[in-house]
Parts: structure tokens; C-alpha cells; sequence
């Protein structure tokens, strides 16, 4: 495709009038982890990216390497989002720019190969992502793991693909996936009925954390359903300029949803979280979809921000120290805050000490530490020098990049004999069963 | 475009990472904070040292190519935008905190710091450095000197000019001076400190600064009134100043500004009053109290509908939210926001207000006002759209209106932004053309080769000037301020 095609779409598809928005008050600087660590660099700020993008579909600058990597380097964190006074939708900016480079864009053979991977194949289909869960739990189990690890191989993939094999959980058995009940019971007069969005990584990889979040539901009084005809979110998709595809899977999760008549639907990944809120926006150019969307989108929330609302047993864990680093699209695109710090305030033992700068994203960043694993790592190391100030020996997460992400930052340091990472419905399960424990 | 000898010069100065002419970085260097001014450098260099500035002076001198000096780029005058080309000078390179000195109570700093990085470093020492201008979390200490920055504490504290005690900079002619130091008592000759403070880079370029910090306040309080009228309002605040109290903060919102807020934040505001007053006070806890208490009691005998005084951090920073949040209220309403900054002495608020208000209706406009009370610094603010022709003409014919008006009642063009590119039409206004003729002989003689940021301050064109109020009353104010 020739560049001034590229041009053209710019001009169709990226929102002149939300680039207008942006008065250029500069604001948004010292939200941006890339200006902050590029030491201010203008073309590194959400304000650098919006005159790029603005130079271009004004036809002042072709659409050329410099604007890609640009647009590539942003986490898409959208800390910036909250910072402007204008309200400009910077997200939805970049998502519109990054899906036209994408479909002008002719990607060498492998990573062609890769993305058709993960995104028409893998993310696309639920069992699919069960049948890899299988391969993994199978490869943990046999010598396979040691063999590999031993003979040094993730050092050649790029970036920290090494630190993170190292950082996954291990595969619960395959059995336990298959048997999440559609249909479930509060484990006390019910006060709600809720819809569980189970995630494609979170029922797979994090499967025990859905374990937690389920158990903690049902102690908290809520009817659970889990639709079983739901897909992965799509959010991958969207970031990644595949817009095609996230809107397939948005609206197989609306019609997935719609059937359980429900007062809430509950994720456990701020990333996902924000996909599914992200809904009416995803679906704008089709208005038959409009108000299902809406309705989907409006439901939908962070398991933190309901747990935080209703009645939970007594929790309880040894005397330690805590800190959180929130999901930044749970804070600035779901806009749930502060949730995760009331409920870690009513853990007895626990007392939450927060980090400095903990709006700030941790370079996670959905894959963004797998492409962009330079800047992702200074990030990271920024970070955790703020979680070393805290002197805490537990990093909440709530979302699933976040937490491997924190794990990979607390084995960087060496201090994994020191410091865990949890997600927080995992340390609150726990907090639960060990209060009864202490009780009996 | 630079010549190929002149770049290749700079890159011998600065080595390559800190040159650079790229496409994407001409672009990005080409705007600041100011609506509807852009033209782009032909390059942008970093230099990491007084020695490396004064190199690439001389090489711009010797081949006239201008210098503009730029921070994080938040100014609202057009300050530095590269009107004509020539490079762009940045300071992310001379970024550090060189000293604090307890025993001077001085810091020294480079001119890249930003400001909350002076702020909260001060803070640590349990000191206090109180300028804050809007755009203080990445507003760099260079950029607040070269425009002499505000904020809300003005009125008690001052502004950054109030804070520096001397000055490192580099001359258009390669000579470096240092001037004043850690000195309450300096009177070896001109001010030369003074004359670099709000200059804009047209004289010179800033590469070290020696501010003053003073006791950090034992205690702070918040206190929000709400009065029928703007005219009630503007009485308490003479009435408060005129019982002998200078509160740290005393800012206001009109009635439509009061509208936008409660729009939208929805916070409770009743949007039938007329006017909002903002009052905090700091200081040793007893005066804090018995202030508070006086403030209260004047808001009440001058008609406020309610006082509310916060109890503790979390209310203070309930009742500020109208305040903070009065320009992203405004700034979501039409794509482009011009924020003003004409000033009048604080006996005439009301009437200048008012005055805004009646020309906004007349070139039928939204602007509305909110700003520092106690100062008299107003942020006449107008929601437009820069791609509409028509309606920025009628928007510039507006201002135009209400900078006259501030000049006839005392004031001045601009309190706390600078002149810029954008006020630079309106200076004789304010000076008077002998006035303006002094300052350009100090810069003619200070830069003859016109390369320091030129196109600020003096404009190609003075606008006409125009006479809105007349009156003597008026003319005896205005003769008594200059």
C-alpha cells in the first residue's frame, strides 16, 4: 500500500474534531511513563503523539516510520486521559491510528505468522485457548520444562520472554477448567445476581484466581452465572489494530450476556474490564448495536469496586506490609479507584502502605513488555525502586499483565525470598479461609 | 533549514544524540500552551552545560540564526514558539537540584527542574518555595523565569520574581554573567536579575537560578462562600484586605464559570449564586483560626449565602474542586480554550467582570471568569473553536475590548501569562510607545544581532489602540499604576 493511501485512511478514520480537542496545555506530560523516561521527550507525550497524528491527517507529514514507532512506543496506559483538562479521548485516538497503520501494513513473514496466531486463532476460541492450557500443563510436567529452562533457549527469544516463562504460574490440572458450573449459588442469602466474565488468560493461565473470585462472590452473597457461549473480551484485538476481529468477539459476548438477566457483570483483569466497557465505543459505527452495547457496558465492573460495596466474613492474615499497583485501565478507563485499598483496609494484619507514583503504569501494558521490551524494563525498574521504598512484602495486582509483570520485576531485583505478588482476590480468599481457620 | 556547516558545528558541540532535525522533531517542537500559534524550528538541541550553551551561541551568532529557549512548553503567550525557525533549546539535559542551603535557605538549581521537583524538595527540609503556577507539575524553573510565573498564592507570597536571588545566564554574545547571589542586600549596580526575570528569552539564555525558600507554614485552612452577586463578593474581598488580613488564597468564580463547573463535575453547587470565593489562610495555627473566623464573619455581613469552613484535608480539598476544576469545566465545552490573564487592581473586580460579561454578549461570545480575587488577576476565558475565522475575529475584537478596559481602570494586559508572540500587538498599550522604545533599546543593546527568541515581546504591528470607559476617575488610575 502506498503511503498517501495510508493518508487517506488517516483522514477517513482518525477523529480530526478529538484532535482539535487537545489544546496543547501540556498537562497530560507528566502523566506519560515514555515522556518521563525518554527524560521529555515531546514526541514521547501523548500531546507529541496527538501533533503527529495531526501533522499527518493534515497531510504535513506522511504517514511514515517515525509516526509508527511513535505510536508503537505508547503503552496506551491513558494516565494521560485523567490529566487533560479537555477530555480528549487520547485511546480512542490511538486505537483509530494504530488500526490504520495496521491494515496498510505489510508485516514480515514471522510476524505475520504471530499475530495471525494470536489474534485469528488463539484469542479467538475459548477451547483453543483450553486445548494450549492442556499442551502447557503437559509441558510443566515433563522433563520438557527443566530441559528447556537448562538449556538457556528463552534467552534467544526477544526481551524478557526468559524472566517471564520463569514468572507463570503453574498449570492447574485441565480437569478443573471444564468444571465451572453455569449456574451457581451465594453461599449465603443471596443479595445480588451477577454475571462472571471469566477472561480467555484468567480461566486458563490464572484459573485459580476465577477459583478465588468465584469463591469470594459467593461468600459475599451473590448468585453467580458464567456463560459458557462468552469469548475472550477482544481488548488484545482492539490495541493491536485489529478492530475486525475485537468487534466479532464483542458482540458474541453481548448476546453471551444478555440471556442471564443480572445486576452486574463482574471481571477480575482491569485490562478486560476496560475492553468490555469500551463496548459502545468498539461498536460506534453500528448503530443496531448501540444500545446492547450500552446496556453491556453499563453492567460491567471490576470485581474490587463490587466486593468493596457488599458484606464480606471476617478476614484475617499474619502482620505484614502491603502495597498495590493499581490496573491503569481499571483507573482510567473503567475509572474504578480506590476499591482495591478499601478492601485490603479491612483485612485484619494487613497494613496498606501505598508506593509513590502507583498511577503510574508498570510497563506491562497488555503485550507491550513482549514488543517493547527496552522501555518496558526501564519502566519496570523505575517501579520497583518505589515498591522497595515501601518496604512492603506483598505487591497487590489486579490485573493478570500486571501481576507477571510485578513478578518479573520482584525476580529482577532477587527478592522473590522476599517479596510476593498476588493478585488481589487471591490474597483475599486466602484471608478469608485463614480467619476460619483461626476461628475453628 | 540549517546549513549543512552550522549543523554539523552543532553536532561537534553537543554530539549527535542531543542534535536533532528530524522531521518528527521539528513537529513536535513547533507549539506551546497557545492556541493557534505554530511555526516550526529547524532543529532542537539539548546542551548539558553552561559551556555547551555559550558554544552554540556564538556558532548562532556567527551565522544569525535565532535561539529560542523552551521548557515543557506550557506558556500561554506564544513564548516559544519558534516564530522565525532557528533552534530550539531545551534543558532536559540541565535538569538538577545543585544545592540547598540550609544556611542561606537558598536552593540553586539548573533550569530544566521542574517546578513540583523545587517544591517538594523544599518541602522535604521542611521549608517552602510558594510559587505555583497552574502547570507547576512540569512547568520547569527556566520557563517560570523567563515568563515570571504566578499562581494562586501570589497575593500573600508573591511571584517567582520574589524568589530569585540571582541568576547565571548567557549573553547573544557568548559572555557569560552571574548576577545577584545569596544576598537579601545587593545594590552593586542595575538589576540585572530583575530585567532577565519575565524577559522571555529575548536577552539572554538562563542556565543557573538561586532561589529563595522561606519556613514552611505550621498550619493551613480552607473556607468557600457563596454570594448572591459578583458585587457582593468583590466587597468582602476589599472588606478582608481592609481588616489587615492577606490571605494566602483568595480566588473567585462568576456565575457562569459556577455553571460549567456544576455541569460538569455535579458537585452541588447552587448555580443561582453569583459569585464563589475560594479562602484558604496559613500560619501559625492561632492566627490561621482567629483569620478564618474574621473572613467568615465579613463574607456574612456582606451577604453570603453560605460559608463553608472545611474540617479537615479531605473536606479542603472538597471545597478547592470547584476552583481546580473550573478550567477543565470550561476547556470541554468548545475545542479551543483562550485562557487570559488581564489584571486589575483588586477595587475594581467587579467592574471589570462585569465589563467582560457585557462584551461577551456584545460580540456574542462565551467567555467566562475566574481567577486570583485577591490580586485582581482574572482569567477571562473563552470557549471557541480556532478553525471558525469569524468567530476568532470576533473573539480577538472582544479581548482586544477587555484589555483596553483593564488598562483604563489601572491594570494590565497580561498578570501572570507574558507577552509572547499573542500579547506583543498590545504592549504600547500598556507602556506607551516611549515605554516600549526603552525596552527595545535594552534589547538592541543586549542582542544586536536580534537572534535571542526574536518576534516576542515587540510586535511587527502595535495594534491600533482603542478607548473603551473614558472618564477621568480612569485616567488619574491609570497615570497613578505606571
Amino acid at each position: 500500500m502506498s503511503k498517501s493511501n495510508v493518508q487517506e485512511a488517516f483522514k477517513e478514520r482518525v477523529d480530526y474534531e478529538e484532535l482539535m480537542n487537545c489544546t496543547r496545555c501540556g498537562f497530560c506530560l507528566p502523566s506519560c511513563p515514555t515522556y518521563i523516561q525518554t527524560g521529555g521527550n515531546e514526541a514521547s507525550s501523548p500531546r507529541g503523539r496527538i501533533a503527529l497524528m495531526r501533522s499527518v491527517v493534515e497531510g504535513r507529514k506522511k504517514p511514515d516510520a517515525e509516526v509508527e514507532a511513535q505510536l508503537n512506543e505508547c503503552l496506551g496506559c491513558r494516565a494521560c486521559e485523567p490529566a487533560c483538562p479537555s477530555g480528549v479521548n487520547y485511546g480512542h485516538l490511538l486505537e483509530q491510528a494504530r488500526t490504520v497503520i495496521n491494515e496498510h501494513k505489510s508485516y514480515s513473514l514471522p510476524v505475520k505468522v504471530l499475530r495471525k496466531a494470536t489474534f485469528d486463532w488463539l484469542f479467538m476460541s475459548h477451547d483453543r485457548m483450553q486445548k494450549l492450557h492442556r499442551l502447557r500443563y503437559m509441558y510443566e510436567r515433563t522433563p520438557m520444562q527443566n530441559v528447556m529452562r537448562k538449556s538457556g533457549i528463552f534467552k534467544l527469544f526477544p526481551g524478557e520472554t526468559a524472566t517471564m516463562e520463569r514468572v507463570v504460574p503453574p498449570a492447574v490440572p485441565p480437569s478443573e477448567l471444564n468444571e465451572v458450573p453455569e449456574v451457581e449459588s451465594a453461599a449465603k442469602p443471596a443479595v445480588k445476581k451477577v454475571a462472571f466474565f471469566r477472561g480467555c488468560l484468567m480461566s486458563t493461565m490464572f484459573a485459580e484466581t476465577n477459583e478465588s473470585t468465584r469463591f469470594l462472590l459467593k461468600q459475599a452473597g451473590c448468585d453467580i452465572v458464567t456463560p459458557k457461549t462468552q469469548e475472550c473480551c477482544g481488548a488484545l484485538h482492539a490495541h493491536g489494530g485489529e478492530t475486525d476481529k475485537a468487534k466479532m468477539l464483542a458482540k458474541k459476548n453481548i448476546e453471551a450476556f444478555e440471556q442471564a438477566e443480572v445486576d452486574a457483570i463482574v471481571s477480575n483483569a482491569g485490562g478486560c474490564g476496560a475492553g468490555l466497557k469500551e463496548y459502545p465505543f468498539l461498536l460506534r459505527d453500528e448503530p443496531e448495536w448501540a444500545d446492547r452495547a450500552k446496556q453491556f457496558s453499563e453492567k460491567s465492573m471490576d470485581i474490587s469496586t463490587l466486593l468493596a460495596s457488599l458484606a464480606l466474613p471476617p478476614m484475617k492474615l499474619d502482620a505484614q506490609l502491603v502495597t498495590y499497583q493499581p490496573s491503569c485501565h481499571l483507573s482510567n478507563v473503567m475509572k474504578e479507584r480506590g476499591n482495591v485499598e478499601a478492601l485490603l483496609g479491612r483485612i485484619e494484619g494487613v497494613q496498606y502502605v501505598a508506593m509513590r507514583e502507583k498511577d503510574q503504569c508498570c510497563g506491562s501494558a497488555g503485550i507491550y513488555n513482549l514488543v517493547q521490551p527496552k522501555m518496558a524494563m526501564k519502566i519496570l525498574d523505575k517501579k520497583m525502586s518505589d515498591v522497595k521504598d515501601t518496604k512492603a512484602s506483598c505487591i497487590v495486582t489486579s490485573n493478570p499483565g500486571c501481576l507477571l509483570q510485578m513478578k518479573a520485576g520482584v525476580e529482577r531485583e532477587n527478592l522473590s525470598s522476599e517479596v510476593q505478588a498476588v493478585h488481589i482476590v487471591d490474597l483475599l480468599a486466602q484471608a478469608v479461609k485463614n480467619a476460619e481457620t483461626v476461628e475453628v | 533549514m540549517l546549513e549543512a556547516k552550522v549543523k554539523k558545528k552543532l553536532i561537534a558541540i553537543v554530539g549527535k544524540s542531543r542534535f536533532s532535525d528530524t522531521e518528527e522533531q521539528r513537529i513536535v517542537y513547533s507549539y506551546d500552551g497557545t492556541p493557534g500559534f505554530q511555526a516550526e524550528p529547524d532543529a532542537v538541541i539539548r546542551p548539558a552545560s553552561t559551556s555547551e550553551v555559550q558554544q552554540i551561541v556564538r556558532l548562532c551568532a556567527e551565522h544569525k540564526v535565532p535561539i529560542v529557549p523552551r521548557g515543557s512548553g506550557t506558556n500561554l503567550c506564544a513564548g516559544t514558539t519558534p516564530t522565525h525557525g532557528g533552534v530550539v533549546m531545551l534543558f532536559t539535559e540541565m535538569n538538577r537540584i545543585l544545592e540547598v542551603d540550609m544556611d542561606n535557605l537558598t536552593m540553586t538549581v539548573q533550569p530544566g527542574v521542574t517546578t513540583l521537583e523545587i517544591v517538594n524538595r523544599a518541602e522535604s527540609e521542611g521549608l517552602f518555595y510558594p510559587p505555583d503556577p497552574s502547570s507547576m507539575k512540569i512547568s520547569t524553573i527556566g520557563g517560570n523565569i523567563n515568563e515570571n510565573s504566578g499562581g494562586l498564592r501570589g497575593l500573600k507570597y508573591g511571584v517567582t520574581k520574589d524568589y530569585i536571588m540571582g541568576l547565571e545566564f548567557v549573553l547573544a554574545n557568548g559572555e557569560v554573567i552571574r548576577t545577584g547571589g545569596k544576598l537579601a542586600k545587593d545594590v552593586a549596580g542595575y538589576d540585572l536579575t530583575k530585567l532577565m526575570i519575565g524577559a522571555e528569552g529575548t536577552l539572554g539564555i538562563i542556565t543557573e537560578a538561586t532561589l529563595k525558600l522561606v519556613p514552611k507554614p505550621e498550619k493551613k485552612e480552607t473556607m468557600l462562600a457563596l454570594f448572591p452577586d459578583m458585587e457582593s463578593s468583590a466587597k468582602a474581598v476589599s472588606s478582608i484586605i481592609a481588616s489587615k488580613i492577606i490571605p494566602a488564597t483568595l480566588e473567585f468564580l462568576d456565575q457562569p464559570t459556577l455553571e460549567a463547573v456544576e455541569a460538569f463535575s455535579q458537585i452541588g453547587l447552587p448555580t443561582s449564586a453569583g459569585a464563589v470565593l475560594l479562602m484558604e489562610q496559613d500560619g501559625e495555627s492561632h492566627v490561621v483560626y482567629e483569620h478564618m473566623e474574621q473572613m467568615k464573619k465579613i463574607c456574612e455581613k456582606e451577604g453570603a449565602i453560605s460559608v463553608e469552613k472545611a474540617r479537615n484535608e479531605s473536606e479542603a480539598l472538597a471545597l478547592t474542586e470547584a476552583r481546580r476544576s473550573a478550567l477543565t469545566a470550561l476547556a470541554r465545552r468548545r475545542p479551543t480554550t483562550m485562557l487570559e490573564d488581564a489584571t486589575v487592581p483588586r477595587s475594581r473586580l467587579a467592574e471589570m467582570v462585569r465589563f467582560i460579561e457585557s462584551t461577551a454578549k456584545k460580540y456574542n461570545v462565551e467567555i467566562c471568569t475566574f481567577g486570583h480575587a485577591g490580586d485582581g488577576n482574572l482569567h477571562p476565558t473563552c470557549m471557541t473553536d480556532v478553525r471558525d475565522e469569524e468567530e476568532m475575529h470576533r473573539v480577538e475584537e472582544a479581548f482586544a475590548e477587555i484589555f483596553a478596559r483593564a488598562i483604563e481602570l489601572g491594570g494590565t494586559i497580561t498578570g501572570e501569562h507574558g507577552v509572547g508572540e499573542m500579547k506583543s500587538p498590545y504592549l504600547a498599550w500598556k507602556l506607551g510607545d516611549a515605554g516600549v522604545e526603552a525596552m527595545k533599546a535594552i534589547k538592541t543593546a543586549l542582542d544586536p544581532q536580534n537572534i535571542m527568541n526574536p518576534g516576542k515581546m515587540f510586535a511587527k504591528e502595535a495594534r491600533k489602540r482603542i478607548t473603551v470607559g473614558g472618564g477621568s476617575s480612569e485616567q488619574v488610575q491609570r497615570t497613578g499604576s505606571v
